[in-house]
């Protein structure tokens, strides 16, 4: 399956990456949510084993590709493809709701940077996990268990609080679980909606370099949405630079942030340092 | 040719209760949920005399099915005795004709609120049971529409998630009655408040079994030969109660579901659930005729 969409006007210089076939291809997607554009004719790619940034103000459209990415929403207009082995569904925007949920559950894991919409709180941290795992059809009561230990544990969450509840943990602690969750059935792509957002710089560090850790062991290819430039530059291998649901540029993340083109980004730079 | 010609007298099909509109939607919809196994179908719940909860969807279904010919059982925990297995048995006889039994044998239709009898039933009966809540996603999902498409979707992930957390934290799934069971391998039903003792005679049973809501305004239906599994995890098997090795002190039958009796002084003891099964052993045991029929479980393992 070809997935060449004739795009990188914008990608400037990236041909190390940009040789191996794209994981994830979307062309022309839009989106409105009663008056507001939220996204304008946005073509992305994001490459296997890549950390792709997405980085905006509030309102510039970020969380809504992401949701889209997640097949939370369907855009009015727009193709989404997604090149995974023995698959081919097409535009994933025509599938239905079931074939979408089963997509997600096995080949998409999220974070959001709100624990709540990603976790069940009255449930245990390894029922939490456990619960991805049974969607996928596992009945193995010994494997659940077995496999929620190792998702919590390579996302460093301490095991012997594997059975405590999300409500009874730090926030810090909910994002390990919600990482954990979305790793569980070793996803093709993983979505991070500003998943260190709310946390102290302490805990941030933290979870970026479990992120790093993940991202170098497994070659997870992840979608990194954040206001926070610091964090963007150091997770992401490419930028995509997002304002009033346009792509305004997009490229290899040194050179967005040494030698940004567009005048918004070089305004986001400048205002970082 | 005129209309009157081509009709019945009224007092002739007004048998049962019901109106005849109400009784044709009500066929419909039990025609319907014996063709989707295990899937809720709603209906338009009339007005019995006799309070919402209290067997009313049960009611309907028994009073659409009946007629003049048939023979009536209806069972309360088990017991025909109860003051409304009575009131509801001599009811439905009163308006449709049909005459009373406490024979599972005997009967073509059986009422129960949460019990299967002993017995095994044949291809020629009808077990119709009273369901308080449908929804076995009900704990895990409040919200009915978003339940109904989890349905759709077969989305039982939360069910089975609560069965796991059941195990992590008590150590053993808990769940004692209306045990969430896989009809068809596509629907998932509540069985009624049975206890997990009765669900294995749902399972490709001979009898057809509707399962009717009347506050809730729904029901279901297991057709015969159905496989009703019980969701388990593959490697914790289901279990029945442990109500192998006790014996019923008026009846001296074993290895039956059995009622707990707090006695004097402490301790407990036991009669047995299916309150017919222990006048039909008593009468043997004292030499009058009765009959015993193939029983479900034998010495305490489920054998049929």
């Amino acid at each position: 399956m070809s997935l060449d969409l004739g795009l990188p006007a914008l990608d400037r210089a990236a041909p190390r990456l940009m040789r191996a076939e794209p994981l994830l291809a979307m062309r022309d997607i839009s989106k409105t949510y009663g008056d507001v554009r939220a996204l304008r004719h946005v073509d992305a790619v994001v490459y296997s084993g890549e950390v792709m940034g997405i980085v905006g103000e509030s309102g510039s459209g970020k969380s809504t590709l992401l949701r889209m990415m997640n097949l939370e929403d369907t855009p009015e207009s727009g193709d989404y493809r997604l090149r995974l082995p023995q698959r081919d569904d097409g535009n994933l925007f025509d599938l239905g709701r079931y074939d979408r949920r089963m997509l997600c559950a096995r080949h998409i894991g999220i974070v959001y940077q709100n624990p709540h919409l990603g976790l069940l709180m009255r449930h245990s941290s390894s029922g939490n996990v456990a619960e991805r795992l049974l969607i996928a059809g596992e009945r193995s009561f010994d494997v659940l268990r077995a496999k929620a230990r190792e998702a919590l544990d390579a996302s460093e969450f301490p095991l012997s609080r594997m059975d405590a509840r999300p409500i009874e943990l730090s926030g810090g602690m909910q994002q390990r679980v919600q990482l954990a969750k979305a790793i569980a059935l070793e996803p093709a792509l993983l979505l991070l909606d500003e998943p260190t957002t709310g946390l102290d710089v302490s805990v941030q560090a933290l979870v970026l370099d479990t992120l790093k850790r993940l991202q170098r062991d497994r070659k997870i290819t992840m979608v990194l949405v954040s206001h926070d430039l610091g964090v963007i530059r150091t997770m992401a291998d490419r930028v995509m630079v997002m304002r009033h649901g346009e792509v305004v540029e997009q490229g290899l993340a040194d050179q967005v942030f040494q030698d940004p083109q567009h005048p918004y980004t070089q305004q986001l730079v400048h205002a970082k340092l | 040719m005129s209309l009157a010609s081509l009709t019945k007298p009224w007092a002739a099909t007004s048998y049962g209760f019901l109106d005849a509109s109400a009784k044709r939607e009500l066929r419909r919809k039990m025609l319907k949920a014996i063709s989707v196994p295990g899937c809720q179908m709603p209906y338009a719940s009339r007005e019995v005399p006799m309070a919402r909860g209290w067997g009313t969807g049960g009611l309907q279904v028994t009073l659409t099915l009946v007629n003049p010919n048939s023979s009536v059982k209806v069972i309360d925990q088990g017991a025909d005795d109860g003051v409304n297995a009575a009131s509801i048995r001599r009811f439905i006889s009163r308006v449709s004709g049909a005459s009373e039994t406490w024979d599972t044998l005997a009967a073509s239709i059986v009422q129960s609120r949460h019990r299967v009898p002993e017995e095994v039933m044949g291809e020629d009966q009808v077990l119709v049971l009273q369901v308080p809540n449908p929804e076995p996603l009900r704990g895990v999902e409040p919200n009915i529409s978003v339940a109904r498409q989890m349905h759709a979707d077969a989305d039982y992930g939360k069910l089975w998630l609560t069965l796991y957390e059941q195990i992590v934290r008590k150590g053993r799934i808990m769940q004692g009655a209306a045990y969430p069971s896989m009809v068809n391998g596509r629907h998932v039903m509540t069985p009624s408040p049975i206890p997990r003792w009765d669900v294995p005679k749902l399972n490709m049973a001979r009898h057809l079994t509707f399962l009717s809501a009347g506050r809730e305004k729904r029901l279901f239906a297991v057709p015969p030969f159905t496989r009703v599994e019980p969701l388990v995890f593959s490697d914790r098997p289901y279990r029945v109660e442990d109500h192998a090795d006790l014996t019923c002190r008026r009846s001296n039958v074993s290895g039956f579901f059995m009622n707990e009796l707090p006695i004097d002084g402490g301790g407990s003891a036991f009669e047995v659930s299916d309150s017919n099964l222990g006048i039909k052993a008593i009468r043997q045991a004292e030499g009058a005729p009765a009959e015993i029929g193939k029983t479900w479980y034998r010495n305490g393992e489920f054998s049929a």
